[in-house]
């Protein structure tokens, strides 16, 4: 909200620099966001925003015109002498054409040599400097300037005009400078909203008391029936007040010029004299006011006085409202209605039909209180956001409704001529309720953690205009204003007091409260200790949207027809997906379901000038509930809702060379399934899981017999492998080998074990042996083994795999492993002969169990 | 017998003076001092001599033969010092070429932000929850006292799921686990942080982005005030930011009364005006305030008996302020060159 501090003086005034004025009223919670200063020097460095050009003293003047005579050389151009009180009137040449030859006595605002202005024929703003010069041979060194030269607004087709009362000679910067203070109006400030709301904040902050209209306390009420309107309400509590005042045969003209300056700086566009008087009432004093052409009302009402019933629409019905849109109803908003119909949308924009135009002659001037919450909902339903409003739409106190109308009425028989009907039509069946207070040293002491004596809370709560009405040593009985309607407990006193003494005030204490029971967060440790051991593994951690569209997920089921069962369907359920009701774009229509789809976009927007990817992603799928799916941390309350579940998944994507090119040789070759599976070994051996199993799948997303899922005892949680070339191409990923896989983070979590048994190291010399056994292609390694563990017993200190053959010699369809057996005993010198039987009897195992022939060794 | 001892001995370490090799060195030794050298030959002659020589001869032959080994050990010495001076200065590496980095990965700059948030309000006593992340309105607004239609509302623009009529939502902000934690914790005093991603309907643009982490606090006990909300923000400004000044001033927020916004001296300019911080000196850190009545009856706590304070934080926000990064796009960008600075 825009406040020019020329306009806050009507009615405080400003003791403090602006700055410091800004920062006070920024602390009480009235932040202000910007300064604009216009035609006054600005206390901060160039080019931030708020600083504009000053308007120098010794240059720029408020002058006169004394004659307006035709330019020699061309016909478009005018020459005009200007006094301002010094010296002999200056001459200079102009092409204003909202002055003609022959004029003369207009006040214009005069530049003289040297003055810095913004260049009026560049877009933007522009300084520059008036140099001496002559325009078509004649001299021309000072300027009638333009608005858009001043920075006041971009207007430049004419020069301004000033009032006829502008004081020649004054300084322009004493004249028209202002600062504009904008202001950040939070719920809590719905008071605020106006002029003479900050001014009120200010004269708090400062010790001062407002200066309001006359009148303003007046608690006028009138009758709902008058000789020229009726006002009849359906439901107070959408409508707890609706006065209207009748204002005769005005003059519809522009505004003068002050109040012209006044609604531009506060942020309005000026159209004619009555609407803008409605507009500064709103501005200037908070109150939304609205002007029907009454004439247009009596038509109507077949000439009669019309009858104004306020009621909610009924379904489907329309009226075409002043931004010239038909607009369509229902229930829940509350229209201004005649015996026609509608007229009015309450408190948020006028009819057509009724609307002030250049012809009125009768206003009927509306002045009425709605439900917020009804107002909230048009605005935001009939996208019709206004000033009128966002200001109806937090709150305005009822008890202040026809203050505002009075003083726009006076200011209609001012500007406009017309003359004011004395009665007020006035329906108010719901009056404001005003709380009373009952306010503590002990609960000041307590949340705030001060002590304040209640003389001090006394002064505190009246520089707000509370009224004290009842104080004893350690409490106090308060009445907020009445154009208060935002107070109504002890803690909002608490709030008032705190922003009026000072938050710096309060001292910093630590907790002395006794320490809650500490129980650690496992699952988020756990959580932790995986991204190190993959970080230890060399990836990258990501972290993608949570939203994604399901062409998207589906873009990991090569063809549209592999629907899958489980364990295929990790990590592509076949759920509903959770959507969202207004997605930012169609592609962010739906909560995910797997990382995967996300984090190959990541993938593929890196490898555009990256020829390698190692990422991993730990976060959030979101699952709509299947029958029996519980959520172990629900509450009560979220039982109505079936909301999904949240679990846990992790994500890795390798691709590109195992090593980076270095100019040293490197391993540069392309990273396949193997690299991927050392990373899942390397994190379960990491974070202690046991009872891992690697078994080869079938999986949609991934190439055949390059796939492979992670089993914990009998349940699959994750897949794993190569990515499937067709889902490869739908990312459009480079030729090589993808290695994707998903894990559920959740499961493998639960199955680490924190308290893993350290093994003993022997003292004594290793034995070592190498065999290599062929064995048919179709036999797993994993099974060999495994065989040659459990044969070994506790004296096979270790079995690595070295070299796994195929080709010639060997026939086809066999392939040769080869192992190193390392031997040793943790209590004795293990013999030859021992670890030789030991050799002997895992061979023989083999030779039993799969088939196996003794190569060598 | 030509040559005398003494010529020999000339002769043997004229030869030596040149030798800088190790293989010649061999062959000299063998030549001169090897068992069937020319000293032992030199020996072999004494008993061709007259007795009353023997003597003599035999003595100048011992001095040979040690003079000559002595030759030797020093040549040996000097050979390989001479080496291991040349090995020094041979092939000099060019230092400034690239060294072998490992292939280390990284953890996410907002997860590192979190962290060292974990760790510092950790060291005061607070553990941590997480909650979820679709939420009701229930719990997101109205038990927050934030009633339907309330004009706050507009400080969350909010995802809304589809088909529930707006009950169900994504939560714009991590506050709506207050009411989660008190309902665990009641009737133990609670000292935690809420972590976790929200989600907010905006255009996104180097500001704004429609997903951010958000990290919540909470404090209940039966003797907290607004003294010890600024003591406990203080410090942890003080452990995130260093030794700065730090300043409260009227915010708010419909679960606190009152609430403040906490702002410290800026980084960069120290408090003279720059960019970063608007040319106010003041970066913007967290909101915070105490527990509104309403919402600690919400939870299950009597606030007659109980008070407390809440904040909240955003951890892209502070790790943008510390890096100096000016669009907030990076974050889910993820992009390596990014990524990889951290």
């Amino acid at each position: 909200m825009k406040v020019p501090v020329s306009w806050l003086q009507d009615f405080v005034d400003i003791t403090l620099p602006i700055s410091e004025l800004a920062e006070k009223l920024t602390f009480s919670g009235l932040e202000v966001e910007d300064l604009e200063y216009i035609g006054i020097a600005s206390p901060f460095q160039e080019g931030i925003k708020g600083t504009s050009l000053a308007w120098d003293r010794d240059k720029i003047f408020v002058a006169q015109l004394v004659e307006t005579l035709p330019h020699p050389n061309a016909d478009r151009l005018k020459i005009v002498r200007v006094e301002y009180g010094r010296g002999e009137p200056v001459q200079m040449v102009t092409g204003a054409p909202n002055i003609q030859i022959g004029d003369a006595g207009q006040k214009v605002v005069l530049a003289l040599e040297g003055s810095r202005l913004y260049d009026g024929h560049k877009e933007g703003r522009e300084i520059m400097t008036l140099k001496k010069s002559k325009i078509r041979g004649v001299e021309s060194s000072s300027m009638v300037c333009s608005e858009k030269e001043l920075g006041i607004s971009e207007e430049h087709e004419g020069i301004i005009i000033l009032p006829a009362d502008a004081p020649v000679g004054t300084p322009l910067a004493d004249y028209l400078g202002d600062v504009v203070l904008d202001i950040k109006i939070n719920p809590n400030f719905a008071r605020a909203q106006s002029v003479l709301g900050v001014a009120r904040q200010i004269a708090a902050l400062t010790g001062q008391a407002v200066r309001l209209p006359q009148h303003w306390n007046t608690q006028e009420v009138g009758a709902p029936k008058t000789d020229f309107v009726s006002i009849e309400i359906a439901d107070p509590k959408l409508c707890p007040r609706f006065s209207a005042l009748l204002i005769r045969n005005v003059e519809i003209k522009s505004s003068p010029y002050w109040m012209q300056v006044r609604l531009l700086r506060a942020g309005m566009r000026p159209i004619n004299n009555v609407v803008d008087i409605t507009n500064y009432v709103m501005l200037g004093y908070g109150k939304p006011l609205h002007a029907f052409d009454y004439d247009a009302l009596v038509a109507r009402a077949n000439g009669n006085a019309p009858t104004i019933h306020v009621r909610p629409a009924r379904e489907g019905e329309t009226m075409q409202t002043l931004d010239g849109q038909m607009r369509a109803f229902s229930a829940h908003d509350i229209l201004v209605t005649d015996a026609q119909g509608p007229v009015g949308i309450g408190g948020i924009m006028g009819g057509s039909e009724t609307e002030v135009s250049d012809n009125t002659k009768n206003v009927l001037l509306e002045s009425a209180i709605f439900d917020f919450i009804s107002i909230r909902r048009t605005t935001q339903e009939q996208k019709l956001p206004s000033e009128a409003a966002t200001r109806f739409g937090r709150g305005i106190p009822s008890s202040q409704n026809v203050a505002p109308a009075r003083l726009a009425a006076d200011l209609m028989r001012q500007l406009a001529n017309g003359s004011v009907h004395p009665a007020l039509a006035d329906n108010y069946p719901l009056p404001q309720m005003v709380p009373t207070i009952h306010v503590t040293t002990h609960e000041v002491k307590r949340i705030l953690g001060i002590e304040l004596a209640p003389t001090e809370i006394e002064r505190i709560l009246q520089s707000l205009d509370f009224e004290i009405n009842e104080a004893s040593a350690d409490a106090l009985r308060v009445t907020p204003p009445d154009y208060r309607t935002d107070v109504d407990g002890a803690d909002d006193v608490l709030e008032e007091i705190i922003s009026i003494h000072g938050y710096d005030k309060i001292p910093s204490t630590l907790i002395a409260d006794a320490l809650p029971p500490l129980k650690g967060n496992d699952a988020l440790e756990q959580e932790e200790a995986a991204r190190d051991v993959l970080v230890d593994a060399g990836l990258q951690e990501i972290v993608t949207l949570s939203f994604t569209y399901p062409a998207h997920e589906a873009s990991l089921r090569p063809t549209s027809n592999s629907e899958t069962g489980s364990p295929q369907d990790f990590p592509l359920p076949a759920r509903p997906y959770v959507e969202i009701a207004n997605p930012i774009s169609p592609e962010r229509s739906v909560l995910r379901q797997t990382l995967l789809p996300n984090m190959l976009d990541i993938a593929a927007s890196n490898l555009r000038y990256a020829n390698r990817a190692a990422f991993f992603e730990i976060g959030n799928v979101f699952l709509t509930r299947r029958a029996g799916e519980n959520d172990s941390r629900e509450l009560p309350e979220d039982q109505a809702f079936s909301l999904p579940l949240e679990p846990r998944r992790l994500a890795i994507i390798l691709t590109g060379p195992r090593a980076r090119a270095t100019w040293q040789p490197a391993d540069t070759t392309p990273m396949d399934f193997f690299d991927l599976k050392g990373i899942v070994e390397d994190m379960l051996a990491g974070l202690h899981v046991r009872d891992a199993d690697f078994t080869p799948i079938a999986h949609p997303m991934l190439f055949p017999g390059r796939a492979a899922a992670l089993c914990i005892g009998d349940s699959t949680v994750g897949v794993f492998g190569e990515l499937h070339p067709l889902v490869r191409a739908n990312w459009a990923l480079p030729e090589h080998a993808v290695l994707v896989g998903e894990f559920d983070l959740d499961a493998i979590l639960a199955r680490t074990d924190a308290r893993f048994i350290v093994k003993p190291i022997s003292r004594y010399p290793v034995i070592v042996q190498d065999i290599a056994v062929l064995v048919d292609e179709q036999v797993e390694a994993a099974r060999v083994q495994a065989l040659i563990v459990q044969t070994g017993g506790a004296l096979l200190n270790s079995v690595k795999l070295f070299d796994v053959y195929r080709g010639a010699p060997l026939p086809s369809g066999k392939k040769s492993l080869a192992y190193t057996l390392t031997f040793q005993a943790l209590d004795h010198v293990l013999s030859d002969v021992e670890a030789g039987k030991l050799r002997e009897k895992i061979v023989r195992r083999l030779e039993r169990e799969v088939g196996a022939e003794l190569r060598s060794g | 017998m030509n040559e005398s001892a003494h010529e020999l001995q000339a002769r043997a370490l004229a030869q030596l003076d040149s030798i800088w090799d190790n293989a010649q060195l061999n062959a000299w030794r063998i030549e001169y001092i090897g068992r069937k050298g020319a000293v032992n030959t030199l020996f072999e002659q004494i008993n061709t001599l007259p007795k009353e020589e023997r003597g003599a001869f035999g003595k100048t032959a011992n001095e040979v033969k040690t003079t000559l080994e002595n030759a030797f050990h020093a040549r040996e010495g000097a050979i390989k010092q001479r080496e291991l001076s040349e090995a020094l200065e041979a092939e000099p590496l060019d230092v400034t070429l690239p060294g072998r980095r490992p292939a280390r990965g990284r953890i996410h700059p907002a997860t590192q932000t979190l962290r060292e948030i974990y760790k510092i309000f950790g060291e005061m006593g607070f553990q941590v929850y997480r909650t979820r992340q679709v939420e009701t309105d229930l719990v997101n607004f109205q038990l927050l006292n934030i009633p339907e239609h309330h004009p706050a509302r507009d400080n969350w623009s909010t995802f809304y799921v589809a088909g529930s009529d707006q009950r169900v939502l994504l939560r714009p902000h991590t506050s709506p686990g207050q009411i989660r934690v008190m309902r665990e914790n009641f009737p133990n005093p609670i000292r935690a942080i809420l972590p976790g991603l929200c989600y907010r309907y905006e255009q996104i643009s180097a500001r704004y982005e429609i997903q951010f982490n958000q990290v919540e606090g909470l404090v209940v006990g039966h003797h907290i005030t607004f003294g010890d909300l600024k003591g406990t923000l203080t410090e942890f400004a003080r452990r995130m930011f260093g030794e700065r000044p730090v300043r409260f001033y009227a915010d708010h927020f419909p679960f606190t009364e009152p609430s403040a916004q906490m702002d410290v001296k800026c980084i960069i300019c120290e408090g003279a005006g720059c960019a970063l911080c608007k040319y106010t000196g003041w970066l913007e850190i967290l909101g915070s305030g105490m527990v509104h009545p309403t919402v600690l009856r919400n939870g299950g706590y009597d606030p007659d008996v109980w008070s407390g304070f809440a904040f909240g934080m955003g951890p892209e926000r502070i790790t943008m302020l510390k890096h100096g990064i000016t669009d907030i796009r990076y974050f889910w960008g993820n992009d390596l060159r990014f990524l990889e600075q951290f």
